[in-house]
Formats: C-alpha cells, sequence, structure tokens
C-alpha cells in the first residue's frame, strides 16, 4: 500500500498550478467565460504543451502512458482553477472509449490527435429522459448496409461547442432501458444531420443540445462490440466520475482555505468572526469532509482497475460522500462569507456552483447511494 | 500510489490469520455482542499475546513492539476484527506504556513495561474529575511532596475497570499556585495503596464500567513520578493523541456493518419481507458504509504518514470524531432492526431477566447503544477535538 505520488505526479501538479496562477486566475477566468467561445484555445494549447494531454494514454498512440492517478492530479489542479475547457470530456472519456476498446485504426486516427491536443471530443449519452440511467437510451443506431444510420437527440453534452468529435450511445437492438443493445459510435460532429443549441453552463462550462436526424455512419464509426457497449460505457464512466471527485475535491480545498482566510479577516462585533466558536467548529466540519473527500477520491481512482463491482462500489461511494461533502463544504462556505458569499465578486461562488453541478453530473447522491446499496446487499442475497 | 499488498504482506495476513484461528479461545469468539465481560474474559487474548511477544504491535521494537510496518498493523487490526476477538484494553498498552517509554527513567521501563506487555499488571486512568471533565487542566487533586513520598488527596472519576485495576495514572497538581496547565505532574499509584477507595457507577445499559476513585492521603514513593515533576502536562497530551489514534475502530466497525447485515437479514420488515430489503433500511447501513469507507482511507492516509515518521497529530482528533460517530450509528441501526426485542432489559445472566427473551442477537443492541453514547464524551469530547483542530490545524 502507498499514497505517494512520484516525482513526476508532483511536476505535473506544480506546473498546472503555476499555469492556474499565471493565465488562469480569476479575472483571467472572467474574461475567458465571457468571450465568444466561452474557453481558451490558447489555455487548450498549453495544456498540450505540458503533456496533460498525453499524459493518461498509451505510448505506442502518442501518449506518456500514466494512469489514473495523473488523472486525479490534473482534475483535482483544475478544480482547484475551475478550468472550463473539456479536458475530462476529451482525454479521459474519449481517450478511455478508444484506449479499452477502439479498433488499432481508431486509435491511430485519434488516439494521438488527442495527445497532441488537435482533437476534442464530446460525449453524447444523456437524454432529455434518461436520467442518470446509463442503459435507458432511446437514440436509434440502425443498421444500414455495412453502416448505421443514427437518430436522436442527446442532452446536457458537455464540450459538445468546442469538439470535433462527438462519442455517442445508441440502441442497436432491445427496448429503452434494456442493457444488452447499447452500441458506441464515434462521430464527427460536422457528419451530415448532426445539428447542434449551444450554451452556457451555470458553472461556466459550454454545453450542447445535440440533435441527430439521419445521420449516416461506417461500420468503422462502432467502438467496441455492436449491442454489448454498456459495460465499457459504466467502465468509462467510472474513470469519469473518480476524475469529477477529484475536481470536487480541488474545488473543496479552495473553498475552505478562503473562508479561513475571510473568517480571519472579517470583523464583526469588534473581533473577527473566526474567533466564535461555532463558526470554528462548522470550518472544522468543512476541514473533516475535506479529508473525508480526498480519501475517496484515492480510494475510487486506486480502484480503478479492480474488477467492476468493486470499481462500481467504489466510485459510488466516493460520489455519494463527495456529493453530500460538497454540499455541505458549499453551502457553509457561503454561509460564513455572509452576503458577499452570495455574489459574483467573491470567488467563493464560483467554487460553490462548480462543486454543486459535480453532484448532477454522471449521477447524483440519490442515484449512486442506491447502486452503491444494491451492489453492497444484492437482492437476490 | 497503489492498495495491493506486497508477497511479503500477504504471507504475513496469512500467518497472523492461521495464529488467530488455532490460539484464541472459542467461548469468547464474539463475546462482546452477547455477553458481558469478566476480569479474565478481558485479559485472556492479551496474555495469549504477551506470550507470543504480539500484544504490543505499536511500541518500539527495543521495548517489546513487533516492528511491523503500518501495513503489517493494519492487517493486524483486520484479522482480529474478522475473528471478533476481544480488543485488548487501551490503559496499559497504549495510554500509560507510550508514557513511560517515551518520558519514564530506565528503571520505569524495566519494571512496568514488561508487565504491562504480558497482562500481568492492569491499568486505569486517573485523568477526569467531577469538576474537570473537558476542563481537563482545571484538576484539583494534590500531590504534596513530603521527604521521599507524595501525599496524594482528591477524588478521580469515570475511572474505567478501576474494579480490577492494579495500577493506575494520576494528573495531580503539585504547583498550587503555577497556571493551569504548569502545576500538574504525572504519576503512578498503586491501586491497593492505603487510601484508595474505588466506588462503582452504573452506566445506562446497568454495566459497572466505570467508578469514582477516591484518593485519601495515599502515600505514593517519589520515583512514581514520571517525567518532570509539574511538566505532567506534556504526558497528559502526548498520552491523548494516542489515545484517539487507536479510536477510529475501522476493522471492528467494518466487522459490525457485517452483523448489522446479518441482523437485517434474520429480521422482518413490515411487508414481511427481510428487512434488509427495505428500501429505507438498505439505504440506512450503505450511507454507513460509504462513511465508513471514508474514514478507513482516511486512516489508512494517517498511517501512510506515521510511518513516514510523523507522529500520532491533530489527525487522531478527525479520526476520534468520525469513528465515534460510525460506531454510534452501528448499535443505533442495530437496535432498530430488531424492533420490539430491543426492550427486555438485560443485565447478566441470573440477574433478573435470567430466561431468555427473543432471539439472542438481540439482547445486547439496546445496552450497546445507550452505552456507546459514552464514546463522543471519552478522550477529549468530540467538540473538544473540534477545538483542538480549530486551533491546531486551522490557525483559529
Amino acid at each position: 500500500m502507498d499514497f505517494n505520488f512520484t516525482d513526476e505526479q508532483t511536476m505535473l501538479r506544480d506546473s498546472i498550478a503555476k499555469f492556474v496562477a499565471a493565465e488562469y486566475d480569476f479575472d483571467k477566468r472572467k474574461a475567458i467565460l465571457k468571450s465568444a467561445d466561452g474557453w481558451s484555445k490558447k489555455a487548450w494549447a498549453t495544456f498540450a504543451e505540458l503533456g496533460l494531454m498525453a499524459a493518461p494514454l498509451p505510448e505506442e498512440y502518442g501518449g506518456l502512458g500514466g494512469g489514473p492517478v495523473d488523472t486525479l492530479v490534473i482534475m483535482e489542479e483544475f478544480g482547484k482553477g475551475l478550468v472550463v475547457e473539456p479536458w475530462l470530456q476529451t482525454v479521459v472519456i474519449g481517450g478511455g472509449f478508444l484506449k479499452h476498446a477502439g479498433s488499432e485504426a481508431q486509435k491511430q486516427e485519434h488516439i494521438a490527435a488527442i495527445a497532441s491536443g488537435e482533437r476534442i471530443v464530446a460525449f453524447a449519452y444523456a437524454e432529455p429522459k434518461g436520467r442518470y440511467n446509463l442503459s435507458d437510451v432511446s437514440t436509434t443506431a440502425k443498421k444500414d448496409g455495412a453502416g448505421y444510420v443514427i437518430n436522436g437527440h442527446k442532452a446536457v453534452v458537455i464540450g459538445a461547442p468546442q469538439a470535433d468529435h462527438l462519442i455517442v450511445t445508441a440502441r442497436t437492438a432491445g427496448g429503452q432501458r434494456d442493457a444488452k443493445g447499447v452500441s458506441a459510435f464515434i462521430v464527427a460532429k460536422n457528419a451530415k444531420g448532426v445539428t447542434t443549441r449551444d450554451y452556457a453552463t451555470i458553472d461556466g462550462f459550454r454545453a450542447s443540445e445535440v440533435y441527430f436526424e439521419n445521420v449516416s455512419v461506417g461500420a468503422d464509426a462502432l467502438i467496441g462490440a455492436a449491442d454489448g457497449a454498456l459495460p465499457l460505457v459504466e467502465k468509462v464512466v467510472d474513470e469519469a466520475i473518480a476524475g469529477l471527485c477529484a475536481e470536487a475535491v480541488g474545488t473543496f480545498r479552495l473553498m475552505h482555505s478562503l473562508t479561513l482566510e475571510y473568517a480571519r479577516q472579517r470583523k464583526q462585533f469588534g473581533v473577527a468572526i473566526g474567533s466564535f466558536q461555532v463558526l470554528q467548529h462548522r470550518m472544522v466540519d468543512m476541514f473533516m469532509a475535506t479529508e473525508q473527500s480526498i480519501s475517496m477520491a484515492y480510494m475510487a481512482t486506486l480502484k480503478l482497475d479492480e474488477s467492476d463491482t468493486e470499481r462500481a462500489k467504489a466510485v459510488s461511494a466516493a460520489k455519494v460522500q463527495i456529493g453530500k461533502s460538497g454540499r455541505f463544504i458549499g453551502q457553509a462556505a457561503v454561509q460564513i462569507h455572509g452576503g458577499m458569499g452570495v455574489t459574483e465578486e467573491m470567488r467563493v461562488g464560483h467554487y460553490f456552483k462548480r462543486a454543486t453541478m459535480i453532484d448532477a453530473q454522471f449521477g447524483n447522491v440519490d442515484h449512486h447511494v442506491k447502486k452503491f446499496t444494491n451492489l453492497s446487499m444484492p437482492q437476490a442475497a | 500510489m497503489n492498495l495491493e499488498y506486497s508477497a511479503e504482506e500477504i504471507a504475513f495476513r496469512d500467518e497472523v490469520r492461521a495464529f488467530i484461528r488455532d490460539n484464541y479461545p472459542a467461548h469468547l469468539r464474539d463475546i462482546e455482542s452477547r455477553d458481558k465481560m469478566n476480569r479474565e474474559d478481558f485479559l485472556a487474548w492479551h496474555k495469549i499475546l504477551g506470550k507470543k511477544g504480539w500484544s504490543a504491535p505499536a511500541w518500539p521494537v527495543e521495548y517489546g513492539g513487533t516492528g511491523w510496518t503500518s501495513t503489517q498493523r493494519y492487517i493486524w487490526g483486520e484479522e482480529n476484527a474478522l475473528a471478533e476477538t476481544t480488543p485488548l484494553l487501551p490503559f496499559g498498552l497504549s495510554m500509560v506504556a507510550p508514557v513511560i517509554y517515551t518520558f519514564g527513567t530506565p528503571e520505569q521501563k524495566a519494571y512496568y513495561l514488561p508487565r504491562i506487555l504480558s497482562g500481568e499488571d492492569w491499568w486505569c486512568q486517573g485523568y477526569s474529575e467531577p469538576g474537570a471533565g473537558s476542563d481537563l487542566a482545571g484538576l484539583r487533586t494534590t500531590a504534596v511532596r513530603k521527604g521521599d513520598k507524595y501525599i496524594v488527596n482528591g477524588q478521580k472519576t469515570w475511572t474505567t475497570l478501576a474494579q480490577y485495576a492494579d495500577w493506575g495514572f494520576f494528573l495531580c497538581r503539585t504547583d498550587p499556585d503555577a497556571k493551569k496547565q504548569e502545576g500538574i505532574s504525572f504519576i503512578l499509584i498503586d491501586m491497593k495503596s492505603p487510601g484508595v477507595t474505588v466506588r462503582p457507577i452504573i452506566m445506562l445499559d446497568g454495566g459497572h464500567e466505570v467508578n469514582d476513585v477516591y484518593l485519601d492521603n495515599v502515600e505514593v514513593p517519589v520515583e512514581n513520578l514520571v517525567g518532570k515533576e509539574n511538566q505532567g502536562w506534556t504526558c497528559a497530551k502526548f498520552l491523548l493523541a494516542h489515545e484517539r489514534s487507536g479510536i477510529a475502530g475501522v476493522a471492528r466497525s467494518k466487522r459490525g456493518v457485517e452483523r448489522l447485515k446479518d441482523l437485517a437479514r434474520a429480521e422482518l420488515a413490515d411487508d414481511g419481507g427481510p428487512l434488509i430489503r427495505d428500501d429505507d433500511f438498505r439505504r440506512k447501513i450503505a450511507e454507513l458504509e460509504i462513511d465508513l469507507s471514508a474514514l478507513e482511507y482516511t486512516e489508512l492516509r494517517v498511517l501512510a504518514n506515521e510511518h513516514a515518521g510523523k507522529g500520532p497529530g491533530v489527525e487522531s482528533s478527525l479520526l476520534k470524531v468520525k469513528g465515534t460517530e460510525i460506531q454510534q450509528r452501528l448499535t443505533e441501526l442495530a437496535m432498530e432492526a430488531v424492533g420490539n426485542y430491543t426492550m427486555p432489559y438485560f443485565r447478566s445472566a441470573g440477574d433478573g431477566n435470567d430466561f431468555a427473551v427473543g432471539p439472542d442477537y438481540a439482547k445486547m443492541t439496546a445496552p450497546s447503544y445507550f452505552n456507546m453514547r459514552k464514546t463522543s464524551i471519552f478522550g477529549g469530547s468530540n467538540e473538544i477535538q473540534r477545538n483542538i483542530i480549530a486551533k491546531m490545524v486551522l490557525g483559529l
């Protein structure tokens, strides 16, 4: 058992922290969010230069051969900087699908392009009525000669405005919620019949509603086995959740330290509000929730390569703990900041928004408690 | 970072598992959840481990520690919890002993430590007083030096299992004029000394677990002082940090979750199905299990730090708070799980209810619930732990 980061991982962390301090501070980030595209191509290029795209991808396709711990380090620092570029979607999800199940040709074509920063991928899985159920897929991909024709509507696809390729889940067989019959495809966003409505999310990301209208793709667009993609989707989503947990930890650390700082300097009744025991204990509870969350982010990350059941249990447990902690830490941070906490002027509120939205991504507390419960206490037992 | 055990660690696990299987007295397996324990029950496993040289894994090797790594100690804890062995009492092994080997004289180390290791001496803790609970430094028991003796007078309370104790470690005021924390000394007292009186305090579960200890002109040789006179507060704080580090009780709580699931399988919900399939109840178990997982990995991170040379620090306050919350929650859910049969008052065999009422697993559920409320109060209440974190970690 070992909880240490390697020197390379520490250097990676430092280089992102340096970047955030110099190029992605509060005002610069605000300007990025206000720009027409709402994200920074320059930052994206810097990420590629720093090797962040290549970090967790396989070496034979231009990656650096790292693993989930590299993702953890990167996402935690992104959380501290509230980075809105779609790195998770592109590298962890896009790269994840391709490295786990891509054909040789798909790997050659896409992984090297992701690693170099040329390719941006978004994951079109959620549907307007599918909520968090990964097998609830009504988008269809009908066999057409050697290829498929895709029809459907995908909801809140984070990073789709920036993306040049989409990974799409679609039903090739079975009923709307059947586990079997789900397939995954990689589709160029400029393919005929793909349209998007782009918008901003409340936490500063960009997303789209994506519509597929008779979109023809070749057989080479299929990732992994036809009808049998659900286990792959679950695995990649778990890897993404572990990344989100690390990102959440970054936001928690900042909310906690910003709150401490504020409580030390803000005076009421002639003294710093940090001298009040009722607020001290609240901040201690924030500290404990943060530490527990760090532990869970590590645990989920380190169990990603275990059996499907162990992995899913670990990830759901982490997502539950981090969802609850995010709610608590965020609300406490805003409360202790008082009126300033509910304005756009203070940094803390922006972390609160991101931490809150992380709970809504890939299944909230209720979703993952239920999932964990069924894995821990199987109904048949 | 990784979570894997090495081949040596797996071999170690197999070795300790086999040792426990071959040496742990069968009649004591899981006795805590079935019955009250007597003096011999408490000591049996300690004595077996003392002979094997495994009673104090956390001690430095030179004093009788095992030299195990933090991972090996973690494995040891896990295996004991799996086999439902009785936990070793902390008062000698993990409270007074670290103070003695850290602050004691060579003579004190040579005399006391082997007797603690073997289980020969039973120790109790003389810290709290009627007027000094969370505000421990407000203690008023005095030790006045007279020639080569201290004359000790005062009252200690909440002294756990003092009725069995051979020795006690006491905080006494040796300089009444000094500032609160600065006039205190750490003194070892033979519980058989004239002037020591132990009076039982009966807890909500009906058990005799704690006591008042009265000290009336008790004569104590000056060589029983540990560390320097008037510097006992250093020992006291050091001991409290050690006391807290074992307090998370992760491995035993993991076993506790499994037991709770067994209860929920045996009991029926209102719809006649197993309670474990009741949506509300299974969610409670799951959320507890998740909290426990967060505590487990936090403790592993703390252990890894300790192994890297940092002693138990303020993190132990966090482990204390979260660990005790979970232990309490476990007893709460067990009580809920058994429904009506949590009500009959079980004291001990032959003591009032000497015929069996309800399932065997039900009888200790309410007593355990009431008893375990102590955990968020003792060892520095959970509110005091928050004060410590606020001051030491957050710098408030």
